[in-house]
This record gives C-alpha cells, sequence and structure tokens, in this order.
C-alpha cells in the first residue's frame, strides 16, 4: 500500500519554493550588477548591496527549516540527500549573492566614471550565468541529473570568455597605463562572474549527489 | 544428540520456504548471516520478519500447520535435520522477546535457571556466571546488592536486560531480538541498543524491529523483506542511504506499508 508523508512532502515544497526564491534572487541581482555596471550607476549598486540581507535570511530558513524536517521527519536514503543537498544549495547561492555585492562594490568604486570601452563579453558571460543559475535550480527542484550535467558545459564557456576577457584587459593596459585601475576593477568583475559560475555548477553536483549518491566533480571534468 | 556450533556461528538460509497451512509465509529465502555482527530484519507487518527469526531457534515448531522446506545451517549443522535436539539448539540460539519475560523468582534464579538446567550444581560456579551475565548485560551494578529480589520489582527496562543476562548464561553463540525494545521506553530502549553493540563482539546477534531508525542505528547489516521474500540485504549503511530497490526505498521513506 503506498502512503504519502504529508508533513514530510509539504516541508520538501517550502524548500524547494525558498531555494526557488533565492535563486531568483540571485539571478536579479546579478542582472542589476551588470545594469550598474554598464550604466556606472552607484545608485543601483548601492541597492544591490543592502538588498543581500534577504538572500541571507532565505538560507537561514532553510537551514531551520531542514534542521525542523531531520529532527522530527527522520528523513533517510534520498529523502535524507534531498534535505542535504538544499543547504548545500541554499550556501553556494548566498555565497552568488556575496559576488554580485562584490560587483557592485566594484561599480561604487569607479565613482561614475565612463568605461575605458564598450561592455560585450561581461554581459555575454553575466547572461550565461544567469541561465547557469535557473538551470541549477530547476535541475534540483526536477531531480533532473542532465540539466545538471550541461551546466558543467556552459561553465566551461564562462572561463573561457573569462580567460578572453582578460588577455582583452591585459592588452588595453599594456597599451596606456592609465587604463590599469579600471581593467583591474573590470577583470575582478569577470572574476567574480565566473565564480557565480562554479557555484551553479556547484548546485548541479549537489543534484547529481542527490539523486545517484554519487559526487561528480562538474568544475573540473570539462575544465579548459 | 548433535552438537551445535562447534565451528565459528555462521548462519546460512537456504531457499527456505515456509506455510501456516495453506499460507506461504516465507518464500525461497536464501541469507547467510555473518558472525559476530547485528543483523536487522525490517520490513510491514506480516512480511515474514519474525517468521525467520523464530525458525532460527525452531521456535515455530510448536504451531500446527506449520511446514518448512529448505535448509537451515548454523555453524555448519543443519538445524532441522531430525538428530538435532532442540534444547541444545535453544541454549546455542538465545532469544529475547518483545515484552521482557522473567521468571516469578529472584532475580538470581532468573539467571542461574538455564545453567542449573544443563546440568552446573556448584553454587560458586552459579554465583560467577550469574555476576558474569549480569555485568555483560550491564544491569550487575542496579542489581547486585538486590539478587534475591524478585525479578519482576524491576522496571521494564531492567526485566529486559535481564532476561538478556538470562539468554547469555548459557553461554549461546546467537542471540535473536525480537522487537526487544518495542515496550520500553527511550531511555531504556537506548541501554538495551548500546548492550547489542557490546555483545556483538562476542555474539551473533539477529533482530526484527519495526523501528527502522533503530535498525540504522545498531545493526551492521539488514535484510528487508516483504510479502515473505527478501527484497534487499545489504550492509545496514548502503541499505538506509543508497538502497538498490525501489521498494526498499519506498519502506524507509515511509511511503510504503
Amino acid at each position: 500500500m503506498m502512503t504519502t508523508r504529508k508533513e514530510f512532502d509539504h516541508g520538501l515544497e517550502q524548500l524547494h519554493n525558498l531555494l526557488v526564491e533565492m535563486g531568483t534572487f540571485v539571478e536579479e541581482a546579478l542582472v542589476d550588477s551588470m545594469k550598474a555596471l554598464s550604466g556606472t550607476d552607484t545608485e543601483k549598486a548601492r541597492a544591490i548591496i543592502n538588498n543581500d540581507q534577504h538572500l541571507n535570511n532565505l538560507e537561514d530558513k532553510i537551514t531551520d527549516l531542514g534542521s525542523k524536517l531531520i529532527a522530527t521527519q527522520q528523513p533517510v536514503a534520498k529523502d535524507l540527500r534531498r534535505i542535504l543537498a538544499a543547504f548545500k544549495i541554499a550556501s553556494d547561492l548566498e555565497r552568488m549573492g556575496d559576488l554580485c555585492v562584490n560587483i557592485a562594490k566594484f561599480v561604487i568604486r569607479l565613482e561614475g566614471q565612463p568605461l575605458i570601452k564598450p561592455l560585450i563579453d561581461l554581459p555575454r558571460m553575466a547572461e550565461i550565468v544567469q541561465t547557469m543559475t535557473y538551470e541549477s535550480i530547476q535541475s534540483f527542484v526536477q531531480e533532473n541529473v542532465d540539466l545538471a550535467y550541461k551546466l558543467a558545459t556552459e561553465d566551461d564557456q564562462v572561463d573561457a570568455l573569462c580567460a578572453q576577457i582578460s588577455r582583452e584587459l591585459l592588452s588595453l593596459m599594456m597599451e596606456n597605463p592609465r587604463n590599469i585601475s579600471q581593467a583591474t576593477v573590470l577583470n575582478f568583475v569577470a572574476r567574480n562572474i565566473e565564480r557565480i559560475g562554479d557555484h551553479a555548477t556547484n548546485i548541479g553536483e549537489s543534484v547529481v549527489y542527490l539523486v545517484t549518491n554519487k559526487r561528480p566533480d562538474l568544475n573540473t571534468q570539462h575544465s579548459i | 544428540m548433535q552438537t551445535l556450533l562447534q565451528t565459528q556461528p555462521l548462519i546460512n538460509i537456504n531457499k527456505l520456504n515456509l506455510y501456516y497451512g495453506a499460507f506461504h509465509a516465507l518464500k525461497d529465502v536464501s541469507l547467510t548471516i555473518p558472525e559476530k555482527a547485528i543483523t536487522a530484519f525490517i520490513g510491514p507487518s506480516g512480511c515474514g520478519k519474525s517468521t525467520l527469526l523464530r525458525t532460527l531457534n525452531r521456535m515455530n515448531d510448536m504451531i500446527p500447520g506449520t511446514r518448512i522446506e529448505g535448509s537451515i545451517a548454523i555453524g555448519g549443522t543443519e538445524i532441522y535435520s531430525s538428530d538435532v535436539d532442540v534444547e541444545t539448539l535453544r541454549k546455542k540460539v538465545g532469544m529475547v522477546f518483545q515484552q521482557p519475560n522473567p521468571f516469578p523468582k529472584s532475580i538470581y534464579d532468573n539467571v542461574a535457571y538455564g545453567p542449573r538446567l544443563h546440568g552446573i550444581t556448584n553454587k560458586k560456579q552459579l554465583d560467577e556466571i550469574v555476576e558474569t551475565s549480569l555485568k555483560s548485560a550491564v544491569l550487575w551494578d542496579e542489581v547486585k546488592d538486590y539478587l534475591k529480589r524478585s525479578a519482576l520489582s524491576l522496571s521494564g527496562g531492567q526485566q529486559q536486560r535481564l532476561c538478556i543476562a538470562r539468554a547469555i548464561a548459557v553461554n549461546p553463540d546467537v542471540l535473536l531480538m525480537d522487537e526487544a525494545t518495542s515496550a520500553l521506553d527511550p531511555i531504556s530502549t537506548l541501554k538495551i541498543e548500546e548492550l547489542a553493540q557490546e555483545l556483538k563482539d562476542r555474539y551473533t546477534i539477529v533482530m526484527v524491529t519495526h523501528n527502522m531508525h533503530q535498525a540504522a542505528r545498531v545493526s551492521n547489516q539488514t535484510v528487508f523483506f516483504l510479502n515473505g521474500e527478501v527484497v534487499e540485504f545489504s550492509e545496514t549503511e548502503k541499505l538506509f542511504s543508497n538502497p538498490s530497490d525501489q521498494r526498499t526505498e519506498d519502506y524507509i521513506s515511509g511511503r510504503f506499508g
């Protein structure tokens, strides 16, 4: 006779919803940070920094809810891994939010000065990472291993773009030492976006662990 | 009389079928239970786990209409062989039940009962057995000054540990525990679980439990039964973290049964 565990399943659904909320928040923070960068908009950058506390609160909620489910429902096997994965994913998302905050802080450091070059590859990178963030959460909600593995391939594209941006910025610095200050900031921005992509890939690893009980290394498997 | 378990106790169950009249309670069960470890049987009510446990010291012999096919060898001895002495078998394969069932005798006499039955009359030797058994059952410190008191004056948890002391007083090789903690409070349950962990170095323990978390906490191997069949038998850690069979996953996750 099949039975359901209403209380537990309801708790899992709440965990899913909170993670989706965190994922959406990170996507928006990333989009906003890129808008703030392209417009060197310090107001928008400050808003990103101020809003980050909400993401931290969501992570705390996930920790509390997951702990409650473990204590009261005593899950085992895949049910237990669902909660352990949720903890890990929440931690990754919280860190992704912090990296968006870093980008916002770099924008403030630019003090509204015009950019040394039009932004082309950085927004492309951010777009891929935004998609990865969305897909990573979907792979968790759907327990979709294929989608999780897809993140590794996308992460390779991000890494390649990051390397390309670094080379380009190096050229600009060699061309004119006055570019060094801003080029360094833009390089840090690229590094932070690349790190956000790594965290999305980490989420994919958590999903593969959840479904298969095995721990793949998606960050190095396809690395360039 | 055939002496059991001269070799290391290792239980080999081969193609065991058991019928209660027309009801087919165990179906082609084959298992090898390792020595000096705790093996847990889990599964929903009526799955056959207690029936299998009872076959290990032939408790089912007393149920009319029971028919058994296949074999069970303990330490290389076929226990359903016609020349096996059931009393000797039960000396070597002790059992602890769901409800503590001390005899209405003194604590001392409960533990000394089995050794006396098997011919030990020397007072000093009996004193030693009683003390060692009660120490093994982690009850000695609580009762050493009251050995002449009635066993029925003990708490439920103490009574169950007394029953374990009584079982181990005849120096068994295998200890069967049939829901041995289900009638106890959490503290007493914990004591029995800790006791089982200590005893497994000396005895092969097979336990039936409805409490899956107890199986996960205590046992080394777990067998999941369903409708009289073995669905999965593996290391406890594996069974509770990554079971091979979806039915096991559904059961241990509380989505079945």
